[in-house]
């Protein structure tokens, strides 16, 4: 019965998003404030149905209602009920659910926050976020209804896969959605300000906040994957650049040019054809993703669901939304008046060189992730496009952002002289080629890649502690660090975020570079040793989990003769989906992750088992936690919560600046 | 749905995947062998190279990277090898040949017009340069200012 009303109030938010989708629309071109008005109340509205849908199906799963099909594909009864509940959005059609109900809910917060937005504006962008809910709300409905039944309900379900059995990949999918979906947002105002005419800083100021929120949140669902993949997949790699990442990576990279982009709006009125670009790009990169990951077009190990139907339904919805957007873009673009000027070397001049490394970047991550399909429509090539390629070719985007970042963060606006620029930089340059030129000489015979990771890192943080020196002022360090925790939380927040970046930075380099893999067979009872720690493999037994059966292995490692962990790698079956999966056991570390997989026992007697020490791993996630730190800290910045220009409340005491 | 799963089952499963009878026992070999096993594609799996995989014919390909190794094959011969028998599908980076250059030079391409582009905007948008020195006009008016 629940499940009835939650499939209904599914219907009614579709109705209701078909008209927030017109009546603001034609209430703001004819001017009548009632019908502009309706969007907010149909804008909450609709998130309300949605929410009350979602819990419905939350409700089927969490009390095991089989009578649902999706709850058959998706779940056990013997289901720990963490993932009885995520694995609502753990499949295809629940995913989707919670793909609307986001949708529904950025336009709710954009109802409920945007008072300080003009009433035209302010409509049309919830017109066109409608407009976004109805395609997606009508795919849901029609191709993917979470809600269909079955007429004859088995006894129990068919289990939830038993990789998404996870902590980390059980909360992936709802950060990388509030980051894909949040871009529509950003999409939303830049069609809206297109209708309108008029893109100037004010727009510039209201987009940052709907864009940073979406951008920090895929900063977290990608790093979620990541680390996910790195202790699942038994062998500790954790980027694959398979399709679908590069699905979830080509947002983030424009999304990041977005968000600098807009800086440049808000601060000097230039460049605002390039940011409603980026803006309409962004979100439609998230629908390509969502295409490619949904439609079986690229093979792939995350391969979601791989319904052709559905994806041509989303591949019309992608064209759509994108193919209008540019079009009315072609049409209205020459309405945007820049009044900016800047010059060659200037913080404008350096954004734009960060646009078109971040842009060009994500075209050679898109065309490599494609190419294999054009390849066989338009040459009959089989081809396969992996990490050999995109290593080489996207890793000298990263190297040249990184090299510009910290001089590119301290250049003012308009017109800039290097020396001026450069004076706190020497020491950061120094301090960074003496540590590339320290671990160069310590780690004796490696590759560079270690040094040249440690020399950008070290760069970049010490780039991002040169930003917050320039601007703490004058006198001893306690008055500077006073003035420094005193900044506007925007600059606290880039020269967070910007540190994050280094720190990952050289967390990649350092564990690509520097890890050590051991593989042998072991009998129960052996040490041996892997660099410089000590392996002994003391038992093996078997384990009885909720709905696997594992076998466990004992594995002590110890460093200078004293131990430092006994770690438990398993192999596990989970009978009722026929799977196996491998838990490797990892000692984190900050400075490095001990990582041991058990394997086969072997027909000699004895196990093969798998020793990593990965230094430095935990840098990576950090890093990336680090920039959504910075996100959230920008996020937070006063100006996003006094409106722009707006008036002086009548009465309210006027600080008075005595002229000398 | 039972597609899926079906797909789900056969997909390489997540366990180890080179196997520790597989291992050369000369340590340059068997560095050479991972190397090139990173490049090579298994054929059965969604994604994943011959290092990463534990699908039989992963393992199978593993074995035959190391037996040409062994035979004494330099690294582009075992590759040649292998591409003769399983076709350019198997190499994980795209050989630049023909229609490939189009992928390999877009990179650097696309920057360069990206670049151009830019540069040539940011050049239209720089402040004309003003002449420091006041004109006669202005001096005078200047004088009679200040006289007031």
């Amino acid at each position: 019965m629940f499940v009835e009303l939650g499939h209904f109030a599914l219907i009614l938010a579709f109705a209701v998003a078909c008209a927030q989708m017109v009546m603001p629309m034609v209430g703001a071109w004819r001017g009548w404030r009632g019908w502009m008005a309706m969007a907010e109340p149909a804008a909450s509205l609709q998130f309300f149905l949605l929410a009350f849908s979602f819990a419905a199906l939350t409700y089927a799963f969490v009390t095991s209602d089989f009578s649902v099909r999706l709850v058959v594909s998706n779940s056990h009864t013997l289901k720990p009920m963490l993932y009885k509940v995520t694995g609502v959005w753990g499949n295809h059609e629940g995913s989707m659910l919670l793909w609307c109900l986001i949708l529904a809910l950025f336009g709710a917060l954009a109802a409920w926050f945007g008072g300080n937005l003009p009433e035209t504006l302010r409509a049309r962008v919830l017109a066109v976020q409608a407009s976004i809910g109805v395609a997606f709300l009508a795919f849901l409905i029609f191709t993917s209804n979470p809600f269909l039944r079955l007429s004859n309900p088995p006894l129990d379900g068919r289990d939830l896969n038993p990789l998404l059995q996870d902590p980390g990949l059980a909360f992936h999918p709802p950060f990388l959605y509030i980051g894909y979906v949040g871009l529509s947002m950003a999409f939303s105002f830049a069609v809206a300000a297109l209708i309108e005419g008029r893109v100037d800083a004010a727009w510039g100021r209201w987009v940052r906040p709907w864009t940073l929120l979406a951008w920090l949140n895929l900063t977290v669902g990608i790093a979620l994957g990541s680390w996910w993949a790195y202790y699942e997949l038994g062998w500790g790699g954790f980027w694959f650049w398979d399709p679908v990442e590069n699905a979830s990576f080509m947002p983030w990279l424009i999304a990041a040019a977005l968000l600098h982009s807009a800086i440049v709006v808000e601060k000097r009125e230039a460049l605002k054809a390039w940011t409603i670009l980026l803006a309409i790009f962004a979100f439609g990169f998230s629908l390509i993703g969502t295409f490619i990951v949904r439609s079986g077009v690229l093979t792939s190990v995350h391969a979601f669901a791989n319904d052709p139907e559905r994806g041509v339904y989303l591949l019309a919805i992608t064209g759509v939304f994108t193919g209008g957007a540019l079009a009315l873009y072609a049409w209205r673009a020459s309405s945007l008046q820049t009044t900016g000027v800047f010059g060659l070397l200037s913080r404008e001049s350096a954004l734009v060189a960060n646009n078109v490394l971040l842009a060009v970047s994500c075209f050679v991550v898109f065309l490599g992730t494609i190419w294999p399909l054009i390849a066989e429509l338009i040459w009959q090539r089989k081809l396969s496009v992996g990490p050999p390629f995109f290593n080489i070719a996207f890793t000298p985007f990263m190297i040249a952002l990184a090299v510009l970042l910290p001089v590119g963060s301290l250049l003012p606006w308009k017109r800039a002289k290097m020396e001026r620029v450069m004076k706190p930089l020497w020491i950061a340059l120094g301090v960074a080629f003496a540590i590339a030129a320290l671990i160069w000489v310590v780690q004796s015979g490696k590759t560079l890649l270690a040094p040249l990771g440690a020399l950008l890192g070290a760069w970049l943080v010490m780039g991002a502690v040169a930003d917050v020196w320039t601007k703490t002022g004058r006198g001893g360090l306690t008055d500077r660090l006073g003035r420094a925790s005193r900044l506007p939380r925007a600059d606290l927040g880039r020269v967070v975020a910007h540190a994050g970046f280094g720190i990952t930075t050289f967390g990649i380099a350092a564990m690509i570079a520097w890890e050590v893999e051991d593989i042998r067979v072991a009998q129960i009872g052996e040490s041996y040793d892997v660099a410089a720690y000590t392996v002994t493999l003391r038992d093996v037994r078997d384990v009885e989990g909720p709905n696997f059966l594992s076998t466990t292995a004992e594995i002590a490692l110890s460093r200078d003769g004293e131990e430092v962990a006994v770690l438990l790698p398993e192999k596990r079956i989970y009978p009722v989906a026929g799977m196996p999966t491998t838990e490797a056991a990892i000692a984190n570390g900050v400075f490095r992750d001990l990582y041991v997989v058990i394997g086969d026992p072997q027909v000699g007697g004895g196990w093969a088992v798998r020793t990593y020490i990965k230094p430095f791993a935990n840098w990576i996630w950090a890093g990336c936690i680090i920039m959504a730190l910075g996100g959230i800290l920008s996020l937070t910045d006063r100006r996003f919560r006094v409106a722009a220009g707006a008036p002086r409340k009548p009465g309210a005491p006027v600080r008075e600046v005595p002229a000398e | 749905m039972i597609r899926a799963v079906v797909i789900w089952l056969s997909l390489a499963l997540p366990a180890m995947a080179v196997q520790t009878d597989e291992v050369l026992d000369d340590p340059a070999l068997e560095d050479r062998a991972r190397a090139l096993s990173a490049e090579l594609r298994c054929l059965v799996c969604r994604n994943e190279s011959i290092d990463e995989s534990s699908a039989e014919l992963a393992r199978d390909l593993r074995l035959l990277v190391r037996e040409r190794l062994v035979a004494g094959d330099s690294d582009a011969e075992v590759m040649d090898f292998i591409v003769a028998r399983y076709g350019e599908y198997v190499l994980l980076s795209p050989p630049a040949t023909g229609s490939t250059l189009i992928l390999w030079l877009a990179a650097p391409v696309s920057l360069l017009i990206a670049g151009g582009v830019a540069f040539a905007y940011t050049r239209g948008r720089r402040p004309q340069a003003q002449s420091e020195a006041l004109t006669a006009d202005e001096q005078a008016r200047l004088r009679e200012i200040l006289d007031e």
